[in-house]
């Protein structure tokens, strides 16, 4: 065992800071990355991240922690989604092709800008993938705060939820607010983002979203049982990958760790292979008696 | 259509109480006129559909029954009161086919479960009351064989069954299927029929349900709207299933023909 765990993995701060923060990130994107997937909305979620990465070398660039960047970013690009109508084909047309563009070019030049300033590259690798090693211990509060409210706002709405994704007519027959439950949801799925752009980085954020949640929906039936395991699955892949990555300072190019985000990207894809090799839950319990007459000719 | 059989079913209904009336619904859509002067009652236990042709405007009058979609003229009535969101509790509703992908992470009992308070903030812990409640709404429409199935992977029948126990969880009075026999078997249909007579019947729940073809629903249905051209003609099947009834009613020539106690509505010449 100790070929995995190096002497002196949980002494170090940093590795305790990202372990920690990585099961912040995993749990959150894990449980609300269920909701993203049934309710189709993968794609709003990567076009969360693609602006993240604008807000994140923004902040960058002014000095503030990139966190605040990408948190206010995805926000703001949640609000404008909502605005634009991301469900619908059109809009989600205008949102590739003319915001995601715009915002990705912004991006291009903050983080031009920022090499500039620093005259080194280390802005733009934080920004697209990530840098949990190094997370000032003073944010982590805050990160553990935002992973809370993002939690809490999609265990509320959990039930609205469901019901909407089953019908939207059936929860507006119901008296529910189908709009108004759809961008709080947006914003819980823009703090979680924000979250994983922190740790596997904005580009990656997509990948901690949607991989453990949709390995998660082939083996489980439950509601309940696919949220606890895709932060299951999640928490396992970004642990292990940091975990490998602290090992792969030892691994060649000697003396330079891998990156965490290839890590957890991997294991997450793994995760989502092993599903298809273990036949998932189809478990047909038994059904009524009258169910073979159907397939057979009248 | 006011002749004398109607006016005798209409006193024989009035010792009943109006559960939904609708007194003379127009609604424009898009600038079109698509339904006017929709006026017709039901009351409890009652078993009525509303049939006409694809596009003829069942969804949109079961929409505004609902209170998705506001009329542009006349009134819906629960009980005598207008809708509001506190009477609205007392509709079931059964959407036209869902398309349900496999993957989605409910069973037939989740499904059930939503329809106690899916529509509420806040989440629901099991317990033995509730599992009993759902498993008692599964056992009526004959779904309690698959409850710890994915909806998504049940097939058009068992889901319609499914979605019906959704409904059927919080005690209405007043059942709306949209189209539940569409893209159904013959047996499901038989079966779906069967079942949603009986609860007219047993537990004295109002069900209106649309549908294109009226004739899987000739045995159980107490009383048909006929919507055809914007207009509806309501009553009994035979007062108005007549060749001279619905060709006022579509405004062009159509021959309702008899054959084997099935119902065919042919446009004439």
């Amino acid at each position: 065992m100790h070929y995995l765990f190096e002497p002196g993995l949980l002494g170090s701060g940093p590795v305790r800071t990202a372990l920690l923060v990585g099961a912040v990130v995993a749990i959150t994107s894990g449980v609300i990355g269920v909701f993203t997937v049934i309710r189709g909305q993968s794609f709003a979620g990567h076009s969360l991240a693609d602006v993240a990465t604008t807000g994140g070398s923004g902040a960058f660039l002014v000095g503030l922690n990139q966190f605040w960047g990408f948190l206010i970013a995805g926000i703001a690009a949640a609000a404008l989604m909502e605005g634009i109508g991301v469900q619908r084909r059109r809009g989600r047309d205008v949102a590739t092709g003319v915001v995601l563009g715009a915002a990705l070019g912004a991006a291009a030049l903050f983080l031009y800008l920022d090499t500039q300033q620093t005259s080194t590259t280390g802005a733009s690798f934080t920004v697209l993938f990530g840098s949990i090693f190094v997370i000032s211990p003073d944010t982590v509060p805050a990160l553990i705060a935002s992973g809370i409210v993002a939690l809490v706002t999609v265990a509320v709405l959990a039930r609205v939820l469901l019901l909407t994704s089953l019908s939207a007519d059936l929860a507006r027959a119901r008296g529910v607010h189908v709009k108004i439950v759809g961008i709080a949801y947006l914003a819980a799925l823009a703090i979680s983002v924000s979250l994983a752009a922190v740790a596997i980085g904005a580009v990656l954020s997509t990948a901690l979203l949607i991989g453990p949640a949709a390995t998660a929906l082939r083996v489980t039936r439950s509601p309940v049982r696919a949220m606890a395991a895709a932060a299951l699955f999640g928490l396992a892949a970004t642990w292990l990958g940091i975990v490998l990555a602290y090992d792969s300072y030892y691994w060649p190019p000697y003396g330079h760790g891998w990156p965490v985000s290839f890590f957890v990207v991997a294991l997450v894809l793994v995760g989502y292979l092993l599903s298809y090799a273990r036949r998932p839950n189809r478990n047909r319990v038994p059904r009524s008696p009258h169910e073979g007459a159907e397939c057979s000719p009248a | 259509m006011r002749n004398e059989a109607a006016q005798e079913l209409a006193a024989a209904r009035a010792t009943r109480p109006e559960l939904l009336a609708l007194d003379g619904i127009g609604v424009r859509l898009g600038g079109r006129q698509v339904l006017s002067d929709v006026t017709f009652s039901l009351r409890k236990g009652e078993f009525t559909g509303i049939i006409g042709p694809n596009g003829a405007g069942k969804t949109t009058l079961l929409r505004v029954i609902l209170g998705l979609l506001e009329p542009s003229g006349g009134r819906v009535l629960i009980e005598g009161e207008p809708l509001h969101n506190k009477n609205k509790a007392a509709t079931g509703y059964v959407p036209q086919k869902l398309v349900i992908d496999p993957d989605m992470p409910l069973r037939a009992r989740d499904v059930v479960s939503l329809g106690l308070d899916g529509h509420r903030l806040g989440f629901s812990f099991p317990s033995r009351q509730r599992r009993e409640l759902i498993e008692a709404a599964l056992r009526d429409v004959g779904a309690d064989g698959y409850a710890d199935a994915r909806v998504g992977e049940l097939s058009g029948g068992e889901q319609q069954r499914v979605l019906i126990a959704h409904a059927l969880i919080s005690h209405p009075k007043l059942l709306l299927l949209d189209e539940p026999l569409a893209n159904l078997d013959l047996k499901s249909e038989q079966e779906i029929v069967e079942v949603l007579g009986r609860l007219a019947r047993e537990q004295q729940i109002a069900v209106l349900l649309s549908a294109h073809d009226m004739n899987p629903l000739l045995g159980v249905m107490d009383r048909i709207v006929y919507v055809a051209n914007g207009r509806v003609a309501t009553g009994s099947t035979d007062e108005v299933v007549t060749s001279e009834g619905l060709t006022r009613l579509y405004g062009h020539h159509v021959d309702v023909v008899r054959v084997h106690n099935r119902v065919l509505v042919v446009a004439g010449e």
